[in-house]
């Protein structure tokens, strides 16, 4: 088991002629990945190295059978090519692209949720997700994360930072500990994905024993993680919070990334999952180490 | 991008929101030609992106061209809570009979745009909602839907907004929706909005934030650039398509990604230093972006010591190394730097590094952040 993504996961990829897009989209192809085909108007009968290429989302999915996007296209594009997918009969969506205006974002997702309620967006101006040994769509290096084994203890990683979810992955790595799923909801103002969606997910999952949680200074999300994590999650948590030395009222790179008005702080974040019965560390590296104490205990 | 108030009513205009007849100076001349345009009494308002102008002497009155030439005189120059008066905005005086606050911006929580309105204005809506939460109303509004202009006349009708405003409240609230949409605002705000004793509604301040992702498309915020404040490191990172912010402290910092960017930030203090700034030098950045980052930080006297903090994912090792290479090549490092090289193509990046024969009082490589950080912070010590 793994959360969203698995070994029968097809998947295309939106904008595979394009030199991130067929990098990364390879990338995830040669990790065992099924990448189906790609998509790229005017391209229709082209193909990638092998990867048939198509001129539109419909016709990949009517000729592959793919559940599964890989949007790669610029800021400007992104927001069709996800509604383009979702009316196709995508049902997974993983957009990477960075740069979205906020106000399409906004748009985008109240579409979804008004037309296409049964499909999930993940990011935009994410990571993408791994499934270790089974799927990685996106751009993390797939050598990073440690496989999950038959028995356990194996841990889900949420983040909303793209290097600090590799940074998490590394942290298990290094300590030989084994990964389900590790998803990337990404630090946009908007993410189609919560971390609440995949805490839900993880808390089902019967292959995640324990899960940490990477979050940043800005918005509410992770107060809003940590009323549901009180509530409804049993499986035991650490996490880190980035920006605990950001000055308020600058956008620390990420759009969603900004502590204004006394709210959004690293350290009310770190309180509320406190609160709620989450090992909190001070940097990437104590957090897995908190894990790792966590995983004993678990074995 | 925050705007100053006068752009902020600049921009407002594009949208039809009345605002006061007036002009931007920056000589007192200029404020007095402004003055005679709009009618006088006129006020002389200090452009700083601070609050408390009105009780720092920022804000004056003026009844004909004396009045302007002192304030003017006063005003422009002036500190303002360590910000410099470089303009003052010069309006035609409204006469004021009550005082509404209105403004739009996303609920990130929601997901939603998010109207707050009361007609309790002209103090900070902070205040506000700590005293008497009752007297905003909080209107989400999908943005699927949009704002008509029938929900914003019940909107106004659900603030208790009295009745002869009513109807000129809930045209300027359609007004300034469209402005947040389709100007690509992160917050409109109008505080206060006021009624005249003639019975219009009007906005007399402007508070406008612009989303930089949506440069694109808005050509005409390109004036909007040339006013933002940044000190000579903040210019420069912006030459260069960088995302940086500078701090007060000796450790340089460069890495891919807002939050290892962040992390980092975090990391240098726990052990005992302080960072320089923040830069992030995004995803897929390349050798060109690596050295041009290098250079940045080179211009900053304070550093002492630089960490490079990578976890390659779209950015590759490879290209981290090379740049790194290049710019000792083409820039005069002041001080050393500390990397700590992990994910794509690290490997390779690590190897270009040592094979580049660059001396180890230059460049030391570590294996984790933790240990970079401490080194990093001991070199600037």
């Amino acid at each position: 088991m793994a959360i969203f993504v698995d070994q029968n996961t097809k998947v295309i990829v939106q904008g595979l002629t394009g030199g991130q897009g067929k990098y990364h989209g390879l990338r995830n192809k040669a990790y065992g990945t099924q990448i189906v085909a790609g998509v790229t108007p005017g391209k229709g009968g082209t193909d990638v190295e092998g990867v048939p290429v198509y001129n539109s989302v419909a016709e990949a999915v009517k000729a592959t059978g793919a559940t599964a996007s890989f949007v790669t296209v610029p800021p400007k594009a992104a927001s069709a090519a996800i509604l383009e997918a979702a009316s196709a009969g995508i049902t997974f969506i993983v957009c990477i692209t960075e740069g979205i205006p906020a106000q399409d974002e906004a748009r985008t997702y109240n579409t979804m949720v008004r037309d296409f309620p049964k499909v999930r967006l993940l990011g935009p101006n994410c990571p993408g997700i791994i499934s270790p040994g089974k799927c990685n769509i996106g751009i993390t290096a797939g050598e990073i994360a440690q496989l999950p084994t038959a028995k356990g203890p194996n841990v889900g990683i949420v983040s909303r930072s793209g290097t600090l979810t590799y940074q998490a992955l590394y942290e298990l790595k290094q300590l030989g500990i084994g990964v389900s799923t590790c998803v990337g909801i990404g630090g946009d103002p908007v993410p189609g994905t919560s971390f609440i969606d995949c805490l839900r997910e993880f808390q089902a999952d019967p292959e995640t024993h324990a899960i940490i949680m990477i979050g940043e200074i800005g918005g509410s999300a992770e107060e809003e993680a940590a009323e549901f994590i009180k509530d409804n999650v049993t499986k035991p948590m650490s996490a880190y919070i980035a920006g605990v030395t950001a000055p308020a009222g600058k956008k620390m790179g990420h759009a969603g990334a900004i502590v204004s008005g006394g709210k959004g702080t690293a350290q009310g974040k770190m309180d509320a999952l406190r609160a709620a019965g989450v090992l909190v560390g001070h940097n990437p590296t104590e957090a897995g180490s908190l894990m790792a104490g966590i995983v004993a205990g678990l074995s | 991008m925050d705007l100053f108030e006068y752009q902020g009513k600049q921009y407002f205009a594009r949208y039809d929101i009345p605002v006061s007849k007036g002009d931007v100076a920056v000589t007192v001349d200029q404020a007095i030609a402004a003055a005679d345009a709009a009618g006088y009494p006129v006020v002389v308002k200090a452009q700083v992106q601070v609050g408390g102008r009105g009780k720092a002497g920022g804000i004056k009155l003026a009844n004909n061209a004396d009045e302007v030439r002192t304030h003017a005189g006063n005003i422009l120059g002036m500190d303002i809570k360590g910000h410099l008066v470089k303009r003052v905005w010069v309006e035609n005086a409204s006469d004021i009979a009550e005082e509404y606050y209105a403004s739009f911006t996303l609920d990130r929580g929601a997901k939603k745009h998010l109207l707050m309105l009361s007609r309790e204005g002209g103090v900070e809506i902070e205040e506000v909602a700590e005293k008497n939460p009752a007297a905003i109303l909080m209107l989400h509004i999908d943005p699927v839907d949009g704002l008509p202009a029938a929900a914003a006349k019940k909107a106004a009708v659900d603030a208790k907004i009295p009745e002869a405003a009513q109807q000129g409240v809930a045209d300027i609230l359609v007004q300034l929706y469209r402005c947040f949409v389709e100007g690509d605002c992160d917050l409109a705000e109008i505080n206060p909005l006021i009624l005249k004793p003639t019975g219009e509604v009007h906005a007399l301040d402007a508070k406008v934030s612009l989303d930089e992702n949506a440069e694109f498309r808005h050509p005409e915020w390109a004036e909007f650039q040339a006013t933002v404040e940044l000190d000579a490191r903040e210019l420069l990172a912006r030459e260069k398509g960088l995302q940086y912010i500078g701090l007060d402290g000796t450790v340089g910092i460069i890495a891919n990604g807002a939050g290892l960017a962040m992390s980092t930030l975090d990391v240098v203090n726990q052990v005992g230093g302080s960072a320089a700034n923040f830069l992030d030098i995004g995803g897929g950045a390349n050798a060109d972006v690596m050295a041009g980052a290098l250079e940045v930080i080179n211009s900053d006297k304070n550093v002492k010591s630089i960490f490079i903090n990578i976890f390659g994912g779209i950015t590759r090792g490879d290209e981290v190394a090379k740049g790194i290479v290049e710019a000792l090549g083409r820039v005069d490092l002041r001080a050393p730097i500390v990397i700590r090289l992990d994910g794509t193509n690290a490997t390779e990046g690590r190897d270009i590094l040592k094979n580049a024969g660059i001396p180890e009082s230059k460049l030391t490589s570590k294996s984790t952040m933790l240990e970079a950080a401490a080194a990093a912070v001991a070199l600037a010590k």
